[in-house]
């Protein structure tokens, strides 16, 4: 479980983070997301205890980050942004060094170290240099040391950043493996990935939370219109204009000039296409394409974060 | 102090495992076995001269010019080396961002500046004990004097634990190993000459800067001297640079 209210962050007189306030239950899988230097990683460190919030509280576990740092850090694992690992380590002796530092008893040590190594597919670079891994494996060795003593709340800070997709797939295939009872908690940039593995998002953006609700329920709440793509043989403007006169259309405009290819908008509460396809076949145009666009994760970002302060409306 | 033992014993392993180390330890023992050697033979040589005019060194031991001036130079030599084992305990850390792993473990600062600062002083004072051989080989020979011996070497081993303190310090006011090594020659160069200062300025401060001149109280540890204010000194000097770099710790964890 996390709890932050009013988090405000200054370095210096450069407010990173202003009056950020989430909850976060037992075993919900929370995606944060934000632009660059929205605020996500300062987020993310003051709830692992790297640094105190300028003022604000935060808890995770219902302990306060400040009072009971210690005992947060001992339930947390966290994979910070940058991937910082020793480098002139093995990877099994850099692993050895977290766990003991966790506080891993010796005798759990090595069946601890191994199960995160295999957790992480690491078996076959156990034995070498961190320095000499790949961006791939070494993610993964930072994300084995986060896995470390089974902690119940996982922070990861732009896990999947500047890998291939090959790795990308991997990596979010390994997360969805540790959901269960654990909270997890991932920042990002790339909205399919939160998408795809979170039940919840918390979008941030100039340092404040600017929404917080799960994928589906975003992207509905925030189709203002209907988008409708046609492809037509034929009379294609004749068509075209057709259309514009239909109720509850809005705009229609060309994808791109010399096509035949149209975006239609519509109003969500009618569905227009029976009447295009009916009127295709009266006026003797080949129906090519019919379909509704879903606005995707993406758009509602690009809406949320670039919308007037006054509220008006998001542009599209 | 809780992960000491992690922290002490990851920093063993990086210090083992890199070059740097090597290099250092290779070059102290050198440059140690040269001044034993040269110093050795030049201490035969007044022996000899002693042999011939009794009445000249009557009170002057043998054993003792050899150790004070051997122990003298390995000081010096310490001084130099003692910037290279330091300058990379939180200057690397937080250059490659491992720092943020140290901070968000279950680790308390003052385990791992501790963890930190024994591995330095584990290293140092298996160098220094390599010299010994040497010293108890001349000691069987010449004259068994183990006091003097065991004084010398605590004194130079409490020399280069502070010498290592400030190091620690130093690391932490960087990102860079080689400007927090240049930081520490600088303090350590400072701190040993300022003692001869005293002549050119009053009285009052003349005397302060005597105090607080690193070389100083080496002197009487030299000589077979164990004085409790000098073993005091070189405690308090190291436990107040240890202090210096926790309070560093706390300043990066508010500034972010």
């Amino acid at each position: 479980m996390i709890e932050a209210e009013g988090l405000t962050k200054f370095y210096g007189h450069i407010g990173a983070i202003r009056n950020v306030s989430f909850k976060i239950d037992k075993g919900e899988v929370v995606g944060f997301l934000g632009p660059n230097g929205a605020g996500k990683s300062t987020t993310l460190r003051i709830l692992t205890c790297y640094m105190p919030p300028s003022s604000g509280m935060a808890r995770v576990e219902g302990l306060d980050v400040i009072e009971n740092s210690l005992q947060i850090r001992q339930k947390i694992g966290y994979l910070p942004e940058s991937v910082p690992l020793y480098k002139d380590l093995t990877v099994r002796r850099f692993l050895r060094f977290a766990a003991s530092s966790k506080g891993v008893e010796a005798k759990r040590m090595n069946a601890e170290v191994s199960r995160v190594i295999s957790a992480c597919g690491l078996e076959k670079n156990a034995g070498r240099i961190v320095g000499n891994l790949s961006k791939g494996f070494r993610q993964r060795v930072g994300l084995a040391q986060a896995l470390l003593n089974d902690p119940s709340v996982l922070i990861l800070d732009e896990p999947t950043i500047g890998l291939d997709p090959g790795h990308i797939i991997e990596i979010r295939r390994l997360i969805q493996e540790l959901r269960g009872d654990r909270t997890i908690l991932l920042s990002s940039h790339i909205l399919p990935e939160v998408a795809q593995l979170c039940q919840r998002v918390i979008i941030i953006n100039k340092g404040e939370i600017v929404a917080t609700d799960s994928p589906t329920n975003l992207t509905s709440q925030l189709q203002k219109t209907v988008k409708i793509v046609l492809e037509v043989s034929g009379p294609t403007h004749e068509f075209a204009q057709a259309i514009e006169n239909l109720t509850g259309v809005e705009k229609v405009s060309q994808v791109s000039n010399g096509t035949s290819k149209f975006v239609i908008e519509t109003d969500p509460s009618t569905d227009i296409r029976p009447e295009i396809a009916a009127m295709a076949v009266q006026k003797g145009c080949g129906l090519l394409e019919l379909r509704t666009i879903q606005l995707s994760l993406e758009d509602i970002f690009m809406q949320l974060v670039t919308e007037e302060p006054s509220g008006e409306g998001a542009k599209s | 102090m809780k992960g000491f033992w992690p922290v002490f014993r990851k920093e063993l392993y990086q210090m083992f495992m890199s070059p740097i180390f090597y290099a250092v330890g290779f070059t102290f023992l050198l440059v140690s076995g040269v001044f034993f050697n040269f110093i050795l033979s030049q201490v035969v040589m007044v022996s000899y001269q002693v042999a011939q005019h009794p009445e000249l060194g009557k009170e002057i031991s043998m054993m003792e010019l050899f150790l004070r001036s051997f122990l003298w130079n390995l000081s010096i030599v310490t001084l130099f080396i003692a910037p290279l084992l330091t300058m990379r305990l939180y200057a690397e850390e937080r250059k490659s961002g491992t720092i943020e792993l140290l901070f968000t473990y279950p680790v308390t600062d003052a385990a791992a500046l501790v963890g930190k600062f024994a591995a330095c002083v584990t290293i140092l004072a298996i160098l220094i004990a390599a010299t010994l051989p040497g010293v108890i080989a001349v000691a069987l020979v010449a004259e068994p004097a183990w006091k003097l011996i065991f004084s010398g070497y605590t004194g130079l081993f409490l020399l280069g634990c502070s010498f290592l303190a400030l190091g620690t310090f130093a690391s932490t006011l960087t990102r860079n190993q080689i400007i927090s090594a240049i930081i520490t020659f600088g303090a350590l160069l400072v701190l040993w000459f300022i003692g001869e200062a005293k002549t050119t300025v009053s009285p009052v401060l003349g005397s302060i800067l005597e105090y607080v001149s690193v070389s100083k109280h080496f002197e009487g540890l030299s000589k077979g001297l164990i004085d409790s204010r000098d073993i005091l000194f070189y405690f308090v000097f190291s436990v107040f640079f240890l202090f210096l770099t926790l309070r560093q710790m706390s300043s990066y964890r508010w500034r972010g």
